[in-house]
């Protein structure tokens, strides 16, 4: 009962408080912070971004049209909304790095190169998944890809990219650990003990934190003391930027400083992103307990348009070119989940021991 | 063959040094392990001879240091960890469970998932209840590992050598009590034990007796004041806990036609009931009795010493249920 009447207040006054507030956080470096200059990109990189986040919505809005229709089993993650930190902060990783994410996780997959049809048969269960249909849209895995796996459990996956930031810094090869996860997060064990044990051995780990408000169905603001979550960063003396996740660029150029001190020993860093899901939690969450004036804010925030504008406006961009873009995406991700859909399943009879002992 | 007389915790210690000397992608981490040795100094001078690189005092955080293995382990390297206290597993069981035993399938077989877990577990040395349970049934149910428990020095050497050679993950349940027995070991050697199948250790004919880690000895014990009495136990050490391979097993009730298990936690969901089904599915029609299991009563380990005493299988207590079913 209590419960119930305090978030129902809080509920009503929070997110109106919020919406106000949806508007591009100043890029702010807490503790430590280093000025190493990020070469500014060139035209072809910053037409990359733009298709990236193009093709990572496409094949997200494919994902519910595939749902719907009966292909997708389960549940799956969307990140409509989010592309521009899954696009931005990719661009930023070197061929040898290690990436690692969430059950949110196939943008990141996707800027990281994971190939359409192989990811659809994934979703739909089929032989030539990118896991052989054993893992899910939870679980997309390349490891060739350096993309090394995410965990279905919240903050699950944090120590995993924690000992591949120990490994790279064994290596000294100059590699780094990139890892994704949402404000939900932020308030589990893993989570702690991963970036107590990155700042104590200095690893090449960037914590790349998506808060996108909501942890599954609940705000923030019922779950964690603060809504800066660099707040978290340091209780752990660690190195913290906070940046507006809806502009790709400056995530780009964040995490490649990030990335730049990590590859030069300077230890990990703290990104938040500050970003917006457009969509439920999953599939069977129409995300009702939204307020429709923050929903509407950051709606027009929306990371696509906004960095389309911005190409448009400096010439590099014509909106025809853009139009064609898109519609290349869409084409590409109808292919490709049409030829995943005809993918044969998997053999029940097949040597399930092999998938699980090397 | 060449071997030495040293203790269980001697030969973990001479493990971990052969086979980090064998193979640089290995590396030991956990709490206190490094210029302490360890706090049950399983782990003495590794700090000395690999360093910090490779011999890492962590955190006091199971959950951090256990899934970074998983990370090191798919990314080329071979990591060993200790957990100090086998209750302490329990702090980790997302990662093993849902991480390390998962990873590899979960990708469609994409990589090895090289990762050798230590821990050090079991009563009788007055640690009380969050600092006693041997932890053996806690992962029987987890496809993707595979467990044992060595029971003497020369197992806990050369099972752990195969452990930390082996491409898959390894847990291993260490006992506390068994540190200081002392057994002939071949160090030095390239020995190795396998990973699966128990092994006779003393031979009968009347009835088959199956332990494990600290009953081991006490069954070898029981099986003395029994043939004292003209009664022959065979001792069987079951070894490995997953995978379970028990044809040995299953030839000895053949022959003595009895069966009792001997295990170190609650009988209710213990490898002695997986044994006592296994066993009566091959073998029903040579039992004559009905198989006994012997564990631990329903409530943890306690501190005081009389108490502690009590809840642990006495030799007198193992010989009285083999009487109980001849």
């Amino acid at each position: 009962m209590k419960a119930s009447r305090r978030s129902k207040a809080a509920a009503k006054k929070a997110p109106r408080e919020q919406a106000a507030k949806a508007q591009a956080p100043a890029g702010s470096l807490v503790g430590k912070g280093h000025n190493r200059a990020v070469p500014p990109l060139d035209k072809a990189k910053r037409l990359a971004l733009f298709e990236m986040m193009v093709k990572i919505r496409e094949f997200e809005e494919q994902v519910q049209r595939s749902y719907l229709e009966g292909l997708v089993h389960g549940t799956t993650h969307l990140c409509q909304g989010q592309e521009g930190v899954a696009a931005g902060a990719n661009l930023a990783l070197a061929d040898g790095d290690y990436v690692s994410y969430t059950y949110r996780g196939h943008g990141h997959c996707l800027a990281r190169g994971m190939e359409m049809e192989t990811a659809y048969a994934e979703l739909f269960g089929r032989a030539t998944g990118l896991c052989n249909g054993l893992g899910g849209s939870m679980h997309f895995t390349d490891i060739a890809k350096g993309l090394i796996g995410a965990a279905g459990i919240v903050g699950g996956g944090l120590p995993a990219a924690v000992g591949a930031g120990l490994s790279a810094q064994l290596n000294g090869r100059g590699q780094v650990s990139a890892v994704f996860f949402g404000d939900g997060s932020v308030n589990i064990g893993a989570f702690h003990e991963s970036m107590n044990i990155a700042q104590v051995w200095r690893l090449p780990v960037i914590f790349i934190c998506e808060n996108n408000l909501y942890g599954e169905f609940t705000r923030i603001n019922f779950t964690t003391p603060f809504e800066d979550l660099t707040e978290r960063a340091k209780g752990y003396a660690m190195t913290a930027v906070q940046v507006d996740g809806n502009d790709v660029e400056a995530v780009y150029c964040t995490t490649a400083e990030a990335a730049e001190r990590a590859r030069a020993g300077d230890g990990p860093t703290f990104i938040e992103c500050k970003t917006y899901r457009h969509r439920g939690h999953s599939r069977t969450d129409p995300a009702k307990y939204r307020d429709p004036a923050e929903v509407e804010a950051w709606l027009a925030r929306d990371p696509i348009p906004a960095y389309r504008a911005k190409l448009v406006k400096e010439g590099l961009l014509t909106q025809k070119e853009a139009e064609r873009m898109v519609e290349e995406a869409k084409a590409e991700v109808k292919a490709a989940a049409d030829r995943a859909a005809a993918a044969p399943w998997p053999d029940p009879q097949q040597n399930f021991t092999a998938k699980m002992f090397a | 063959m060449q071997t030495q007389e040293i203790t269980y915790r001697e030969a973990v210690v001479a493990a971990l040094q052969e086979e980090m000397r064998r193979d640089p992608r290995t590396l030991i981490m956990g709490e206190d392990i490094g210029p302490s040795g360890g706090p049950f100094k399983t782990c003495q001078g590794l700090y000395e001879e690999f360093g910090h690189a490779r011999v890492r005092d962590t955190p006091i955080a199971e959950t951090g240091f256990v899934g970074a293995a998983l990370g090191l382990a798919i990314t080329g390297y071979r990591p060993i960890v200790e957990i100090m206290f086998a209750d302490f597993l329990g702090v980790c069981f997302d990662q093993i469970v849902n991480g390390i035993a998962k990873h590899r399938f979960m990708s469609g077989g994409q990589f090895a998932v090289p990762v050798t877990i230590r821990a050090i577990g079991g009563a009788g040395l007055r640690f009380g209840p969050q600092h006693s349970t041997t932890a053996e049934s806690w992962f029987m149910s987890v496809p993707g590992l595979k467990i044992v428990c060595p029971s003497t020095p020369a197992e806990a050497y050369g099972m752990l050598k195969s452990a930390i050679r082996d491409d898959d993950p390894v847990l291993v349940l260490e006992h506390k009590a068994l540190l200081s027995s002392k057994g002939h070991v071949p160090v030095g050697s390239d020995q190795t034990q396998p990973l699966t199948g128990p092994r006779v250790l003393r031979p009968g004919r009347d009835a088959t007796v199956v332990a494990s880690l600290a009953m081991v000895p006490r069954a070898l014990a029981a099986a003395e004041k029994l043939a004292a009495e003209g009664i022959e136990a065979e001792i069987i050490d079951i070894r490995a806990l997953r995978p379970m391979d028990l044809t040995p097993v299953f030839e000895s009730v053949r022959r003595t036609n009895n069966l009792v298990t001997v295990e170190e936690q609650a009988k209710l969901g213990g490898w002695g009931a997986e044994v006592a089904a296994q066993v009566t599915s091959e073998a029903f029609d040579h039992l004559d009795s009905p198989p006994l299991r012997v564990g631990l009563p329903e409530y943890p380990v306690p501190y005081s010493p009389p108490l502690e005493d009590s809840v642990l299988p006495s030799p007198e207590a193992i010989a009285a249920a083999v009487k109980s079913l001849l």
